[in-house]
């Protein structure tokens, strides 16, 4: 397991040296030149220099581009040109709340999605199947930021039960935000666990347990999902990416004080070391994440570890 | 005579019906397995009122989309506006139908982009290996570390707004998975025998790669496109919702319903339709593909 754990992170390497090169080039991608559009329209020439030193573009490209990795490689990722702060510590003071919309969203998605799906599954073509799958794919289609809107008009406007905007009501100020988010994964969750759930259904072993007087709890359980969880492991792993790029939308439609947001404010004011060091440190933990999907997936089915 | 041959006849045409398998070339059946899916059905009839309401409306409607009329604001529905006036007087609904418009030159163009780039590099990638494969998939890797919208974002904030960049950004995203998908399906085939023969035979690796190869990988390619509609028209209708996207006073959906947030309290219809448009769009798309899968690979199921 260990030689498969260390195989799998060298793998992640040449990727994370992509990420950051694509996120380098981002500011060299600036129509025109980088300085002068960060600087704005007001800017005196005077200042327009100080911002091409201070972001080092004064420099060969190469050289730009091995002192950016050196600093990144520091845990540097440069300073804000709003706050005048670490774009680090910006982003750090941002990052829980993203964690916690993310996380929410993901559990609710997960829970409910498995469930529907192993129901659908199990009462194939029946209304609830039809229910259940019409549901998952109204989901799949449903715009986040359209579906937040809504839900605050009839919450907040019409019912007035719950916030419509900010953090400040502690797990009430969480309750759209996540639902919000959580829907499009938990269609997407609902379908794979149904397909998957189905094909597993019509296998031999499940019919062989079920001769052999297993429970039907136990069979479902034990034996079809045990054996489903796979491609399921897989969609839920690469729904965290989904859920961190919806984020970004959702947190402007709720007002909430995470990465997103941040992301937001930082490109409407041309402050692209925060937008660099956004993209960056969602796309590193996205590949956090599916790291981790494949060491779950590893020790799921012991199948793949030896291969 | 001729009743008996009429009955054969009658009992071959009953049989193929009882079987529900339907005659002719594997294009009209697949047509056939498609009219007669119910989502696939569902999916088909949205587009095809999306698409003629896009391109009848502006000749039923005679409202200009874009000039305002401030002393219009904000009329609730009536029968000389169905939907009602925007905040700037113009009529809900004629920016809606133009809005079709916007939607899918967008979500095709974007697609586009993914399948002209994705399917000859994840061809080219599948079939030959080696280096090449490898600096492929980790390109591929790469694209695919930026959760959904943040590449589309990021590439926006730097290029810029408006149409193009918007489908020049969506456009990239739109590539690694067609990448993936027909190298995946390249070497399920590479080692065919129909493929050796061609090599065997003498036929250049673009003939057998582009005449031979990629021909085989083009249902699921076509599934995917269908799905991948979808997802373009909610990635761009996003951008522009948090005005990153086609920018006002064209009548795109997203931008529509990002300034409808300043009258979500006063005016919440102008917050409901624009959504309720791109909802509609995307979900004939997800359909389609449903039904595309069903009927051009059955064994996707």
């Amino acid at each position: 397991m260990l030689t498969y754990v260390i195989r799998r992170a060298l793998v992640a390497i040449p990727t994370l040296l992509g990420v950051a090169t694509v996120v380098f080039s981002l500011l060299r991608l600036l129509p025109g030149d980088p300085a002068t559009v960060i600087a704005g329209p007001t800017a005196t020439p005077e200042s327009i220099a100080n911002i091409r030193h201070q972001l080092g573009l004064d420099q060969p490209i190469w050289q730009q581009y091995l002192g950016f990795l050196g600093r990144l490689l520091r845990g540097d990722l440069g300073i804000s040109t709003r706050t005048g702060q670490p774009v680090v510590q910006e982003i750090l003071t941002r990052a829980p709340f993203t964690a916690e919309l993310a996380v929410a969203s993901l559990l609710l998605a997960i829970v409910v999605g498995v469930a529907a799906g192993v129901l659908a599954a199990t009462r194939r073509n029946t209304g609830a199947d039809l229910g259940i799958s019409s549901t998952a794919v109204f989901g799949v289609s449903m715009p986040v930021y359209w579906l937040g809107l809504m839900l605050i008009i009839v919450f907040a406007v019409r019912l007035r039960v719950l916030p419509a905007a900010g953090d400040d009501q502690g797990l009430v100020s969480l309750v759209l935000p996540a639902i919000t988010l959580a829907l499009f994964s938990m269609g997407l969750i609902t379908r794979q666990t149904r397909s998957a759930m189905l094909e597993v259904l019509g296998q031999d072993f499940v019919r062989t347990a079920r001769a052999k007087g297993a429970g039907r709890r136990t069979v479902l359980i034990r034996h079809a999902l045990r054996n489903a969880l796979l491609p399921i492991v897989t969609t839920i792993g690469l729904q965290f990416g989904t859920l961190l790029g919806g984020a970004v939308i959702t947190e402007s439609v709720f007002a909430w004080p995470g990465m997103g947001r941040l992301l937001l404010d930082s490109i409407f004011s041309r402050d692209y070391s925060v937008v660099q060091g956004v993209v960056l440190m969602l796309a590193v933990a996205f590949i956090a994440i599916n790291l981790l999907t494949d060491l779950i997936y590893a020790y799921v089915d012991p199948r793949i570890r030896y291969s | 005579m001729s009743t008996r041959a009429s009955a054969t006849a009658e009992a071959a045409r009953s049989e193929r019906l009882e079987r529900q398998e339907p005659a002719g070339r594997p294009q009209s059946r697949v047509w056939v397995r498609l009219r007669t899916h119910p989502s696939a059905l569902v999916g088909i009839v949205i587009l095809a009122a999306y698409v003629l309401a896009g391109l009848l409306g502006p000749l039923v409607l005679h409202y200009d989309p874009i000039h305002q009329n401030l002393s219009d604001a904000f009329l609730p529905a009536s029968p000389a506006h169905p939907l009602g006036t925007d905040d700037l007087g113009r009529d809900e609904l004629i920016r809606l139908v133009y809005g079709t418009r916007y939607t899918l030159v967008l979500g095709f163009a974007a697609v586009a982009i993914g399948v002209g780039i994705g399917v000859p590099l994840g061809a080219v990638s599948g079939y030959y290996g080696g280096w090449i494969d490898l600096g492929g998939q980790r390109l591929t890797d790469v694209l695919l570390a930026f959760p959904n919208i943040l590449l589309a974002l990021a590439l926006v904030a730097t290029l810029g707004v408006g149409l193009q960049n918007v489908i020049i950004s969506v456009g990239i995203t739109s590539i690694p998975i067609f990448v993936r998908l027909v190298r995946a399906s390249t070497l399920s085939v590479r080692e065919l025998p129909y493929v050796e023969a061609g090599r065997a035979l003498g036929v250049p690796s673009a003939a057998i790669l582009f005449r031979h190869v990629v021909p085989n990988s083009l249902a699921p390619v076509i599934v995917q496109a269908s799905l991948q509609l979808g997802a373009a028209i909610l990635i761009a209708a996003g951008l522009g919702f948090l005005g990153l996207g086609v920018q006002a006073p064209t009548p795109e959906w997203g931008t529509m319903l990002g300034a409808s947030r300043n009258y979500i309290f006063s005016d919440p219809n102008l917050a409901t339709f624009p959504g309720l448009a791109i909802f509609g769009a995307v979900l004939a798309f997800n359909l389609l593909g449903d039904g595309l899968r069903d009927a051009l690979d059955p064994r996707l199921k």
